[in-house]
């Protein structure tokens, strides 16, 4: 292209605001989480805020590096995704398996309707401590609660997915006389496959509580223990750290759905 | 010539807790082959699920249909599963019926109706007329001796809808197709068929048969039936049959 001539195309002129447009939405995000930590670094600093109950940026910075230091934030940065995977793994497949069971039974999902319904509205947080006895407390009762805070909604919202498959193409399919597995494979899941992306991105979250929770109540190791700890012992540097560590490992793992789902959306 | 589907006495209702709903009634017809035949009737009449009876998708009350060949079936919608290519689509059928598909003769039919650039492109790359073909593709590939049509071209737009209309008489009539169109459009169904049934109200029954002879000079298509003389009147008989104001 010819680069001393001034006059965009329409289509230039689209492509040029496009970019713009990224730029500013990404140059804004990156000011807001400086302006937002460089406030709070300096009310900490001049005593608005109370540095006490607060903490404040650098303060957090130098424990986090003294904890990568010794190696000390892997050993619960580790046993914490270790046990947030699992719960998400498990009740997101135990869930997306259990709806596909229900899929094949109406009537099964009839009669099991009002009972998912009052599991759901359960306060799984409240009930952990008993999950975490009935389980054995470590990393199966930690991981017992994570899965059940998103299994019973993982069923509830996947199967209603499957079931408002479209009707034509249910239609089509049986007119090749498709069998009902047949008919799961070539269209209830294909055909889910953005939906079913949503419903990990909503588990992660709940993974990510359920562990928290679970290590609040009975674990020595682990994010939830160091934010614990921290408060028990008043030490806020603590627990914000665990905090920021927390947000991180939840964004990353929210990242890795997302590239998942732009690939797929790439290739249709 | 032989018989290829046979209605004798079929009844068909739908119930539900609300009641009943008598759809068709007392059902009588023979469709011989290679005949394209048209079925025009109030909407809700009952025409689809004529259509379903005929694939075997549900079954009469009463009453018995004989069907001597095999079935393809091609809706209003074309149903693309988006997230397959146009040749994963088209081979759909096979790939249920676990019947090996021959690459060539699926490249001659894309060849021929003019799809081949785009056998490896997605459904949401493709017009509304090239996605009404795949789908006809679709249902060609399993070889159906009957062609059932349910308003195959009411989602077209208009000029698209009359080219789409010829080149699908084409295929019909080269592979020898028996072949049932539902449709609204009374101009389509002179156009197509060789013969047109009127469907009552519900409870429906035929209310009328009409043997379209044009008595055109060239080999009839679609287009060129539009411009018959004798067009009109059969238009003008089918228009009353139905009685919109009854
Ligand atoms: N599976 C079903 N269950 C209950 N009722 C049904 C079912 N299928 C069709 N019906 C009813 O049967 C009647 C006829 O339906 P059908 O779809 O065959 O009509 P149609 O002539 O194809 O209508 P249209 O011209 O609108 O396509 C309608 O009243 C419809 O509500
Ligand atoms: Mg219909």
């Amino acid at each position: 292209m010819n680069k001393q001539k001034k006059e965009y195309t329409n289509q230039e002129k689209y492509v040029r605001n496009y970019k713009k447009n990224r730029r500013i939405i990404l140059f804004s995000q990156i000011a807001l989480v400086f302006v937002f930590i460089g406030v709070w670094e300096l009310f900490s600093s001049v005593g608005i805020l109370d540095e006490f109950l607060f903490s404040k940026p650098s303060a957090i910075v130098k424990l986090l590096a003294q904890y990568i230091k010794t190696n000390e934030i892997f050993k619960h940065v580790g046993i914490s995704l270790y046990e947030t995977l699992l719960g998400l793994i498990i009740g997101t497949s135990l869930g997306i398996l259990l709806a596909i069971g229900l899929w094949f039974s109406k009537t099964l999902t009839k009669i099991l309707d009002p009972f998912l319904v009052v599991l759901n509205a359960l306060p799984k947080t409240a009930l952990a401590p008993i999950l975490i006895i009935w389980a054995g407390t470590g990393i199966k009762g930690i991981v017992v609660v994570s899965i059940s805070l998103s299994l019973v909604m993982t069923i509830i919202s996947a199967h209603n997915f499957f079931a408002h498959v479209d009707e034509d193409k249910l239609k089509m399919l049986k007119s090749f006389h498709a069998s009902k597995f047949q008919i799961l494979t070539k269209l209830v899941l294909p055909s889910n496959v953005a939906n079913l992306l949503s419903i990990i991105k909503i588990n992660i979250g709940m993974a990510w509580v359920g562990v928290i929770v679970g290590e609040f109540l009975v674990s020595r190791f682990g994010i939830g223990y160091l934010v614990v700890y921290g408060g028990q012992v008043f030490k806020l540097d603590l627990v914000m750290m665990g905090v920021f560590v927390l947000a991180i490992l939840a964004y990353l793992m929210y990242l890795i759905v997302t590239i998942f789902e732009k690939y797929y959306r790439k290739k249709r | 010539m032989e018989n290829e589907i046979e209605f004798k006495n079929v009844c068909k209702s739908f119930y539900s807790l609300k009641g009943e709903t008598h759809v068709l009634q007392n059902m009588n017809f023979t469709i011989k082959k290679g005949e394209i035949v048209a079925i025009v009737g109030p909407s809700g009449c009952g025409k689809s699920t004529l259509l379903n009876l005929i694939s075997g998708l549900i079954k009469p009350d009463q009453g018995t249909i004989q069907i001597s060949k095999k079935v393809g079936y091609m809706f209003q919608k074309d149903n693309l599963l988006e997230w397959r290519t146009v040749y994963k689509n088209i081979t759909l059928g096979p790939e249920i019926k676990k019947i090996k598909v021959d690459n060539k003769h699926i490249d001659t039919l894309l060849e021929k109706y003019g799809l081949s650039e785009f056998k490896f492109h997605y459904p949401k790359e493709l017009s509304g007329g090239m996605r009404q073909r795949v789908a006809l593709l679709r249902t060609l590939v399993l070889d159906p001796d009957i062609l059932l049509l349910d308003e195959p071209f009411s989602s077209l737009d208009y000029q698209t809808k009359i080219t789409v209309q010829d080149d699908i008489y084409k295929i019909i009539k080269e592979t020898q197709k028996t072949t049932i169109l539902v449709t609204h459009d009374i101009t389509e169904a002179i156009a197509m068929a060789n013969r047109v049934l009127v469907l009552t109200k519900r409870p429906s029954t035929i209310k009328a048969v009409f043997d379209i002879q044009l008595d055109l000079k060239e080999e009839k298509t679609p287009f060129l039936a539009r411009n018959s003389a004798k067009f009109k009147d059969y238009f003008n008989l089918i228009w009353e049959a139905l009685d919109i104001h009854e």
